[in-house]
C-alpha cells in the first residue's frame, strides 16, 4: 500500500504552461498519474497536452475536477501564492517542487497550514525545494525518474534529490520494493519533516520498514529518531550525507549547514543509532543495511513465531494432562 | 549572504535603529576624511574597526601578509582618543593580515576600515534575531552576557539567555520587547529605549530578509541610550529578487578565488582542503560522495553540485575549476541520471575532455536513464577514462587511483 498518494489521487498541476510544469507534467501524466487540472491565471479554457484542462484558479480546478492533490511548479517569487492558493482551494496534499524560496513566505506558509489543520482543514504540503512524492506504480507527483521504483513494502523520507535516487536504485537492484518515497527537500523550513512522514509510515501496514537519509544543518533527524525510539517497532535504516562538510558553510540546500557548531553528522548518526536506527557508514550500502534489516527482522519474527507455537503447545499439553 | 559590519549598520540606520556610527574606508588617502566627518558630528574619540567576514576581531592578531612571522599588532579593533593615534593604527591593519579564532590560520586581509565614533558606556548585552527551524518562527534571543560568544553562553550557562518566538500572523509584539526587557532587568528609560530599539531592530531583520541579525555587544550608553556597537546580518540568499540592492553588497575578497569564479558559471561550489576533486548532480548526493571520498581513503577537496542540467558547458567548467587546485590527485564524476539522460552527460564529459588537458586520473560513475550508452561512450572515446559501476565500484577505483 502506500502513504498520502495512491490510485485514487486526481492531480492539478500549477504552473502547468510554464517551461519546467509542462515537461515534468508530460513526464508525471506518462508514469500513469491521474493529472485532471492545470491552473495557470490568464490561460484557463485551454487544453494542455490535447486531454488536461486549464483553468485561471484553483478553486475552479478543484470545483470541476475535485482534484485532491496539487503540485507547484511556479517561480520563487510567486511561490507563497500558489501554495496558499491552493490550501485555500481545498486539496489535501501539496507538492512543492519550486527550489529558492525566501525563508520568511515560508514561515508563513508553515504557520498557515499548521493553524488550517489544527482548525480541522486536512491539508499536508511536501517540500519546497525537494523531488516530490511517489507510490510506485500508483502516483508519481514529481520530478523522480519513475523507472529506478519497484511497488513493495519499504518507505523511503529523505532530504534530497539524487541521493534519494540513487538509495531507491539500491533497494529496487536488490529487489526491494519501496511502498511510498517521500523527498522532503532540503530547505530550513518544511511542510513535512522527517517525524511526520515517519508517523504515516508507521501507521501504514502495508509498510515493512523505512529509510531515513539525512544531511547536516538543523535537528530534524534527531527528533524523528526519539519519535523512533519511542513509538517504532518496525525496523528504520539511516543514512546521513556530509560527515566531511566543513562547519558554517552552506552545502547547496539552503538547510545544509553546519551552525554554531550544531547539526554535524556525527550528532545525528548517535542520535540515529543510539534510536536502534540501523545506520549505513557509506552511501554505498544503503541498499545492502535495508536488506539486512529486513532479512534481521524476519527471523526475529520467525522466533517470535515459533516461541509462540511452542507455549500454545506447552499449554495444551497441560490442558491434556490435567 | 554575509556581509560587513559597515554594510550592517548601514541597513540597521535606514529602518532608525541606534547604531555606534562611522565612515568606512579602503585607503589611507580617505582617512583624514573620515576623521573630519567624525568630528564635526562631534566626536572625540574614534574606534578603528577591521572589516572581514569573521568574528573574534578585537582579540585577534595582525600579520605581515608577505612574512607571517612579524606580528605588526595585537588586535584587529582599536579604541583611541586622539587622531594620530588612530591614523597609525589604522596604517597597521589596512592591507594587512588578520589571524582571528574564526578566520582559521590563513586569516584574513583586511581591505576595508571601519572608522567610527568611539562610545562610552556602562553595561554590555547580546540580541540576536534567527530562525528556529523546528519551530518554524524566527526567535529573539537576548542576554546579560554581552561581548562574548554566544554560543559559549548557550553552553554554560543557557538560563540566562532569554527567548521570544514571533507568530507571523500578528508579528512581534509590544509585550514581548517588554518581557525581553524585564528579563535583562532593565527599569527607567533604558528601558524604554530598550523596548524601542527591540521593535525596530524586529523589523529591520524581517523586512530585509535577513536570516541572521546579532548585536554583539549592545551597548547602554553612560546617558542611557541603547546602541548597537557591532552588528552582524547574514542575508537570506532565496530572497535577493526582492532586493535589487543586495548584489553590490558582496565582497568577494572575502571568498576563495575558485568559488568566486565558480559563482560566475552558476556552480555551486565549496572549496576544500582534500586531494579528490568531485563533480556531482544535486546537493545530497554531492554531501554523499565527498563522504565515499573519504571512506575510500582520499580527502574530498570540494564540494560541486552541477545541478540538473550537466550539459558540455557546465561539465568543462565544472573540470577547469577543479582542477585549478593544485592538491587535486584524481577526479570522480559522479552523476545519477533522471530525468539528465547519462549519453548526454557522457558527452558532455568526452567534449570537455578533448578541450581541456585533464592531468589527473578521472573516474566517471554515471548511473540511472541511458546509463550502458554512456558506459560504451565512454570506454570507445579512447580517452584515459576510468569508468565505475556502481557508488562502490567508484569508490574502490578511487582508492585504487590513490594507491598508485
Amino acid at each position: 500500500m502506500s502513504i498520502l498518494v495512491n490510485k485514487k489521487t486526481r492531480l492539478m498541476v500549477q504552473g502547468i504552461t510554464g517551461s519546467e510544469g509542462s515537461f515534468h507534467t508530460r513526464q508525471i501524466i506518462e508514469y500513469g498519474t491521474n493529472v485532471v487540472a492545470g491552473v495557470t491565471p490568464g490561460k484557463g479554457g485551454s487544453l494542455f497536452y490535447d486531454k488536461v484542462p486549464v483553468f485561471n484558479t484553483c478553486a475552479e480546478a478543484v470545483k470541476a475536477t475535485k482534484a485532491n492533490a496539487s503540485v507547484i511548479f511556479v517561480p520563487p517569487a510567486f511561490a507563497l501564492d500558489a501554495i496558499l492558493e491552493a490550501a485555500d482551494s481545498g486539496v489535501e496534499v501539496i507538492v512543492t517542487i519550486t527550489e529558492g524560496i525566501p525563508t520568511r513566505d515560508m514561515i508563513i506558509v508553515k504557520n498557515y497550514l499548521d493553524d488550517l489543520n489544527k482548525s480541522g482543514v486536512k491539508v499536508r504540503m511536501i517540500g519546497p525545494n525537494c523531488p516530490g512524492i511517489i507510490t510506485p506504480g500508483e502516483c508519481k507527483i514529481g520530478i523522480m525518474p519513475g523507472f529506478i521504483h519497484k511497488p513493495g513494502r519499504v518507505g523511503l523520507i529523505s532530504r534530497s534529490g539524487t541521493l534519494t535516487y540513487e538509495a531507491v536504485a539500491q533497494l529496487t537492484a536488490l529487489g526491494i520494493g519501496q511502498s511510498t518515497c517521500i523527498g522532503i527537500g532540503g530547505d530550513p523550513i518544511i511542510g513535512t519533516t522527517f517525524t511526520d512522514a515517519m508517523k504515516l509510515y508507521n501507521e501504514d501496514k502495508k509498510t515493512d520498514a523505512v529509510v531515513m537519509i539525512g544531511e547536516i544543518g538543523g535537528n530534524a533527524e534527531e527528533e524523528c529518531a526519539e519519535y523512533v525510539r519511542k513509538n517504532v517497532k518496525k525496523p528504520v535504516i539511516g543514512f546521513i550525507a556530509g560527515r566531511t562538510a566543513p562547519p558554517g558553510r552552506r552545502m547547496g540546500h539552503a538547510g545544509a549547514i553546519i551552525a554554531g557548531g550544531k547539526g554535524t553528522a556525527a550528532e545525528k548518526i548517535k542520535a540515529l543509532k543510539d534510536a536502534g536506527i540501523y545506520v549505513a557508514d557509506s552511501p554505498a550500502d544503503i541498499g545492502l543495511t535495508v536488506k539486512k534489516a529486513l532479512e534481521k527482522n524476519k527471523t526475529k519474527k520467525k522466533a517470535k513465531k515459533s516461541e509462540k507455537e511452542a507455549k500454545k503447545k506447552e499449554k495444551k499439553k497441560k490442558v491434556q494432562r490435567t | 549572504m554575509k556581509i560587513h559590519e559597515y554594510q550592517a549598520k548601514d541597513i540597521l540606520k535606514r529602518y532608525g535603529v541606534p547604531v555606534q556610527d562611522g565612515v568606512s574606508i579602503k585607503s589611507m588617502t580617505e582617512f583624514d576624511n573620515a576623521i573630519s566627518q567624525l568630528k564635526s558630528r562631534g566626536t572625540n574619540q574614534f574606534v578603528v574597526k577591521s572589516q572581514i567576514h569573521a568574528g573574534g576581531r578585537g582579540k585577534g592578531k595582525v600579520y605581515n601578509p608577505n612574512n607571517r612571522d612579524v606580528l605588526i599588532l595585537d588586535g584587529g579593533v582599536k579604541f583611541v582618543t586622539d587622531v594620530e593615534k588612530a591614523r597609525e593604527y589604522a596604517n597597521k591593519i589596512l592591507r594587512n593580515l588578520l589571524v582571528t579564532h574564526q578566520t582559521g590560520p590563513d586569516g584574513k586581509i583586511v581591505q576595508t576600515l571601519f572608522i567610527t565614533e568611539g562610545l562610552d558606556y556602562l553595561k554590555e548585552f547580546y540580541v540576536g534575531i534567527l530562525l528556529d527551524r523546528s519551530a518554524g518562527k524566527n526567535v529573539i534571543m537576548a542576554s546579560t552576557e554581552g561581548g562574548v560568544e554566544i554560543e559559549k553562553v548557550a553552553a554554560e550557562t543557557p538560563e540566562k539567555i532569554i527567548k521570544e518566538w514571533v507568530d507571523p500572523k500578528v508579528g512581534f509584539q509590544m509585550f514581548q520587547a517588554r518581557r525581553l526587557a524585564f528579563g535583562l532587568g532593565l527599569s527607567g528609560e533604558v528601558f524604554k529605549n530598550f523596548v524601542g530599539f527591540i521593535k525596530i531592530l524586529y523589523k529591520a531583520y524581517e523586512e530585509s530578509d535577513a536570516s541572521l541579525i546579532e548585536i554583539n555587544p549592545l551597548a547602554i550608553l553612560n546617558d542611557n541610550r541603547v546602541v548597537a556597537l557591532d552588528a552582524k546580518i547574514t542575508l537570506d540568499d532565496n530572497a535577493m529578487f526582492r532586493h535589487k540592492e543586495y548584489p553590490a553588497l558582496r565582497d568577494t575578497n572575502e571568498e576563495d578565488p575558485l568559488e568566486v569564479e565558480a559563482s560566475k558559471h552558476s556552480l555551486n561550489y565549496v572549496k576544500l582542503d582534500g586531494n579528490v576533486g568531485c563533480m556531482v548532480n544535486g546537493a545530497g548526493l554531492a554531501m554523499a560522495t565527498m563522504d565515499i571520498i573519504k571512506l575510500a581513503g582520499g580527502e574530498p577537496a570540494n564540494f560541486l553540485d552541477v545541478g540538473g542540467g550537466a550539459s558540455a558547458e557546465t561539465v568543462e567548467n565544472g573540470f577547469k575549476i577543479i582542477l585549478s587546485d593544485p592538491n587535486v590527485k584524481a577526479i570522480l564524476v559522479n552523476i545519477f541520471g533522471g530525468i539528465v539522460r547519462c549519453d548526454r552527460v557522457a558527452g558532455g564529459i568526452i567534449e570537455a575532455a578533448k578541450n581541456i588537458n585533464i592531468h589527473v586520473p578521472l573516474v566517471v560513475r554515471l548511473e540511472g536513464t541511458n546509463a550502458d550508452i554512456a558506459q560504451k561512450m565512454l570506454d570507445e572515446s579512447g580517452l584515459n577514462i576510468i569508468s565505475a559501476k556502481g557508488f562502490k565500484d567508484a569508490a574502490e577505483k578511487i582508492t585504487k587511483v590513490l594507491s598508485n
